[in-house]
């Protein structure tokens, strides 16, 4: 980025630390961007003539004579369809070797939806993968996490979901991705032919950390150019939102405040939500849904950064590797989807939460009979059973490359019932019963 | 706002996100709220501290932008509340501004609506008499709001006696019309319109008394109402890990409780439940009146992404909304989820103003600012005899699904009814998932609620409700035995043991909040079905072998399950009924 005429220059820093720098400046604005020693930066705090920058790239080898140079604005983004079928680094400048964008000037970050003039979601986003559409089912303007440990496929996933999603655009946000999995979106949404509906901003782990705080506000800036002033349905896809995180622990760190639990900044919760609940359903059609990553460490969903963001999100995948099968399979007890209650039996067949319930149910009696076999204890008829239709239930429907559609999964699980089940073990209203039970 | 010349004014020193200090002249008062200058819009603040010579004040927008130098105008006043008829229905945010009234489809900065539609005229009917001496909350006269009788009072802050000096005939006034002229002692004449303004963080006291809470409010939520029951005026509170269920528990008391007014504080919480009561509060009817619920309900609505610092001023902009309603004599449900959320915000402030911490580095004064909160819940005799209340349930979300983090910690020591959300049942889909073993309600021990349920209920009502208590833990204790020692491992009286509370637990506590007829139960089918399934729980059966029994249970639990299905009374009812008449004679002992 260059300097331009009219900026206001200062070339005397006071105090840097290894992500901030504070000079004594005056005329200056509350979260502005400034250029220090070519790398950019943003106003955290202002005491008096005293200003704390943040340097988004660190502060390694600025001096206390370098060129700080004030832009005037906050981060902005140019949007225009131009955006679409780029790729842009954290500040939206493109790494494509494409040309720069032109279109109207936004602020990133801006203000929220006012709630009244928010729909309710009602518009289902089918994938294809029963563990979803049948356990945990999308709507569009929802926002949800994978929880997953660093080693499942959890980017494969989601690119499979962003393709299948029927979305106008899909907008990547890569915060901290390696190179490869950089590379393996490119060429996914290339292999698709979907490069046209998709824009990446993308920080990868050989830029620095703190950069990959701007990441999620350019990639929300453009899905609400395209949700609000062209009324697509917009896909986000945000991986992986641990680590921007930790690029806030690091800043908050750097700032000398009071980190609250797991060495996280107290206004984790508010900073989370912030980007999530630009998710958002209109009247007029467009939409926003967040599908986002949150890599947990062991599982362990109690740390302070999955925690938070369950709290946020409107539920959550889990993936797991079954042994029985051999696949990874989307969790039936650890995933939620809190809005499918708006679309199922409603958008799909009636009988589609009972079924839902009934499935997870006996699955749940399995895992205990399970445990009864670990424990040395006999099996009775019934546990065994529950057995043989957990590895069936498993297979054909909860593994991740099941694709099939939803009335399909529905009549899969009632073979399943029938084939395993009395009416009454699996305890779903008569008329339901009397109308799909298989004899 | 007042343009006075005598108020404060001020520039800005410093800015660290939404903190503002701010040097002034003239005097300031803690609490005080200010405007900060910035373009052509001014943003609302409340001062939190001074320290030599600077005002801290917590600003309620974004302070994006604004400058070292930008003026501040001080307004003499804490952060009110405007109350006056036409709240009821109406979506509110924090700090009480129309967001039905805004422009455009985002929040702008420094758009600030009026609570109240100052141009509708209502129809005044007088209550009082001229001459009368009346004081703070005393009715004047009345309105009609909705459904209820909304009551135009003396001014919550005239606290002395006054003389009614002049009352306006019955007929039709706007908000900021005078009605009444009062008098004191020392003869100055203040005009009185129907609308008053309260400090948002003060309580109101213009009532006679406060007695302990001795009525049960029906929620239809079998395993509160039975189990463990919330009384008008009471304060309860729901913690839960994150998927456990607090919303849809909140939501489905806000629909099905006995109330007249219903406050609801969405409190930091996610946008799209609170569209969900947008959407369907209009639309849904109240059981009691058969009106639509959205006439009885008032919504602040301050989720997660709206500025942090109002998210502190909703839950006090909704408890003075409900006390307001109170005063009238009504009975008001108050809801807020979450106050963790709440929490968190007077933690992200004092963590800005370099305050000591305390555990979990939320503030020190935390179990106090809970304590007070939930203080202002209650049933009350007012001035005149007549009854209002407060009931107050708050979700808290537990960092880590942890219940002795801070919040828990202090929310309980405040609150007299405990729903604790288990993980575990939430996992197995047991909905609602409140733990019934761990969870009270301090109300059933109150002889004047035993009493009134007994009245209203059944003569052995408590004893029966102690009764299912005990066959739960009962029911525990043998699946622990079981999990040790294995299935024939224990005698057969251990399975039966198990599956009385299985039946108690899949029949009276889990409830289906989603369907139409189960989601809500009237007091009268609640006592039928617990009644029926006592009576199961207390019939000997013949079991050779403990594999008989879970399959027969079974389909016991099946068939009482139909009967939660279906409509009470109703002929299907009647068939499922006599169905389980058959299957527990196939083994009934003798």
């Amino acid at each position: 980025m260059e300097t331009q005429a009219f900026q206001r220059i200062y070339t005397r820093i006071e105090q840097l630390t290894k992500a901030t720098c504070t000079l004594n400046a005056s005329g200056v604005g509350y979260e502005e961007l400034a250029l220090v020693h070519g790398r950019l930066a943003q106003v955290v705090k202002i005491m008096g003539k005293e200003v704390t920058l943040q340097v988004f790239a660190g502060t390694e080898g600025i001096p206390t004579n370098a060129e700080v140079a004030f832009f005037g604005k906050p981060p902005t983004l140019k949007v225009s369809e131009a955006l679409a079928g780029r790729f842009f680094n954290a500040y939206g400048l493109p790494i494509d070797g494409g040309p720069e964008v032109e279109g109207e000037e936004r602020e990133v970050g801006g203000p929220s939806v006012n709630p009244v003039r928010r729909e309710q979601p009602s518009e289902l986003i089918t994938t294809g993968i029963a563990g979803i559409d049948l356990n945990n089912t999308l709507v569009t303007g929802q926002k949800i996490p994978f929880f997953a440990d660093p080693d499942q496929p959890f980017n494969q996933v989601m690119a499979m979901v962003a393709l299948r999603g029927q979305a106008d655009k899909i907008i990547l946000g890569g915060m901290g991705l390696t190179n490869d999995d950089y590379l393996f979106f490119k060429q996914v949404f290339e292999n698709a032919g979907a490069l046209h509906r998709i824009i990446s901003f993308v920080n990868t782990t050989e830029n620095p950390p703190v950069e990959r705080l701007l990441v999620p506000d350019m990639a929300l800036t453009a899905a609400e150019y395209f949700a609000v002033d062209k009324q697509e349905k917009v896909l986000v896809l945000l991986t992986d939102m641990t680590l921007y995180a930790d690029a806030l622990s690091i800043v908050s760190n750097r700032m000398d405040q009071i980190p609250s639990k797991d060495s996280m900044p107290g206004s984790l919760y508010s900073d989370l939500a912030r980007l999530y609940e630009k998710a958002v359903q209109f009247d007029h059609g467009g939409s926003i849904t967040i599908i986002a990553v949150t890599t947990l460490s062991g599982g362990d969903i109690t740390h302070a950064i999955p925690d938070n963001t369950g709290y946020i999100t409107e539920g959550q995948l889990f993936l797991r590797r079954d042994t029985d099968i051999g696949k990874v399979i989307v969790d039936p007890f650890r995933s939620l989807s809190r809005l499918k209650q708006l679309v199922i039996g409603k958008k799909t067949r009636a009988d589609h939460p009972q079924v839902m319930n009934a499935a997870v149910r006996l699955y749940a009696d399995a895992a205990n009979a399970r445990t009864k076999l670990e424990n040395g204890f006999d099996l009775t008829d019934y546990d065994e059973r529950t057995l043989e239709f957990a590895r069936e239930y498993s297979g054909r429907l909860l593994a991740i490359d099941v694709n099939i559609d939803t009335e399909e999964m529905l009549n899969v699980a009632w073979e399943l019932f029938s084939k395993y089940f009395s009416r009454e073990e699996v305890a779903i209203r008569k008329d339901f019963v009397d109308q799909y039970w298989v004899e | 706002m007042s343009k006075s010349p005598n108020l404060s004014t001020g520039k800005v020193e410093g800015i660290i996100s939404n903190l503002v200090i701010v040097r002034f002249e003239g005097p300031v008062a803690q609490n005080e709220v200010c405007f900060i200058q910035h373009g052509g819009s001014a943003l609302m603040a409340e001062v939190i501290k001074v320290q030599n010579g600077l005002a801290f004040v917590q600003v309620f927008e974004s302070t994006r932008g604004l400058k070292i130098g930008a003026d501040v105008r001080f307004n003499g006043h804490m952060l009110e509340a405007t109350l006056g008829p036409g709240i009821l229905s109406r979506n509110y945010d924090g700090l009480m501004h129309d967001l039905d009234t805004m422009d455009g489809v985002f929040l702008q900065r420094g758009q600030y609506t009026s609570a109240l539609d100052l141009d509708k005229q209502w129809d005044f009917k007088p209550l009082a008499r001229e001459g009368a001496s009346v004081t703070a909350g005393d009715w004047l006269g009345e309105v009609q709001e909705n459904a209820v009788q909304h009551r135009i009072m003396v001014p919550f802050r005239m606290a002395d006696k006054y003389t009614l000096k002049s009352l306006a005939k019955a007929g039709a006034y706007r908000v900021n019309d005078t009605i009444a002229v009062l008098v004191d002692a020392g003869g100055r004449e203040t005009a009185v319109s129907m609308v008053q303004k309260w400090p948002i963080k003060q309580a109101i006291r213009a009532y006679r008394e406060k007695p302990r809470p001795f009525r049960l409010l029906e929620t239809g939520v079998r395993t509160m109402d039975t189990l463990n029951p919330i009384v008008e005026g009471g304060t309860g509170f729901i913690p839960g890990p994150f998927g456990s269920g607090k919303t849809v528990m909140q939501h489905a008391i806000s629909r099905q409780a006995e109330a007249n007014v219903v406050v609801v504080a969405a409190c930091g919480e996610r946008a799209n439940e609170v569209v969900e009561l947008f959407t369907e509060f209009p639309e849904l009817e109240d059981p009691w009146t058969g009106r639509k619920l959205m006439e009885r309900t008032v919504i602040i609505a301050n989720t997660s992404n709206m500025p942090v610092a109002a998210r502190e001023a909703s839950v006090y902009t909704a408890m003075t909304i409900s006390e307001y309603y109170r005063s009238m004599g009504l009975k008001v449900l108050m809801l807020a989820d979450s106050t963790s959320r709440w929490a968190q915000a007077l933690r992200e402030m004092s963590n800005r103003l370099e305050e000591l911490p305390g555990p979990d580095a939320f503030p020190m004064d935390l179990s106090a600012i809970i304590s007070n909160f939930y203080a202002r819940a209650g049933i009350v005799y007012l001035n005149n005899g007549e009854t209002g209340s407060i009931t107050f349930i708050g979700t808290v979300s537990p960092a880590g699904g942890n219940l002795k983090e801070p919040v828990t910690e202090s929310t309980r020591k405040a609150a007299r009814c405990f729903y604790a959300l288990s993980q575990q049942r939430a996992d197995s889909k047991r909905y609602p998932a409140i733990d019934p073993i761990d969870s009270y309600s301090k109300y059933l021990e109150y002889p004047e609620l035993q009493r009134a349920l007994n009245e209203q209920i059944a003569p052995d009502w408590v004893d029966k409700v102690n009764h299912l208590k005990n066959i739960l833990i009962r029911g525990k204790e043998a699946a622990e035995q079981i999990n040790i020692l294995g299935d024939d491992g224990v005698s057969v009286d251990y399975h039966l043991t198990y599956w009385r509370s299985e039946i108690c637990d899949a029949v009276i506590l889990q409830q289906d909040a989603f369907d139409q007829v189960d989601s809500r139960t009237p007091i009268k089918r609640q006592k039928y079905m617990l009644y029926k399934v006592l009576d199961i729980c207390e019939t000997a059966f013949d079991f050779e072998t403990y594999e008989e029994v879970n399959p027969y249970f079974k389909r016991i639990i099946n068939q009482l399950r139909q009967m939660n299905y279906s409509e009470f009374e109703s002929d299907k009812f009647r068939e499922f009924e006599a169905g389980l008449e058959d299957i527990i004679s196939e083994r009934k002992a003798g």
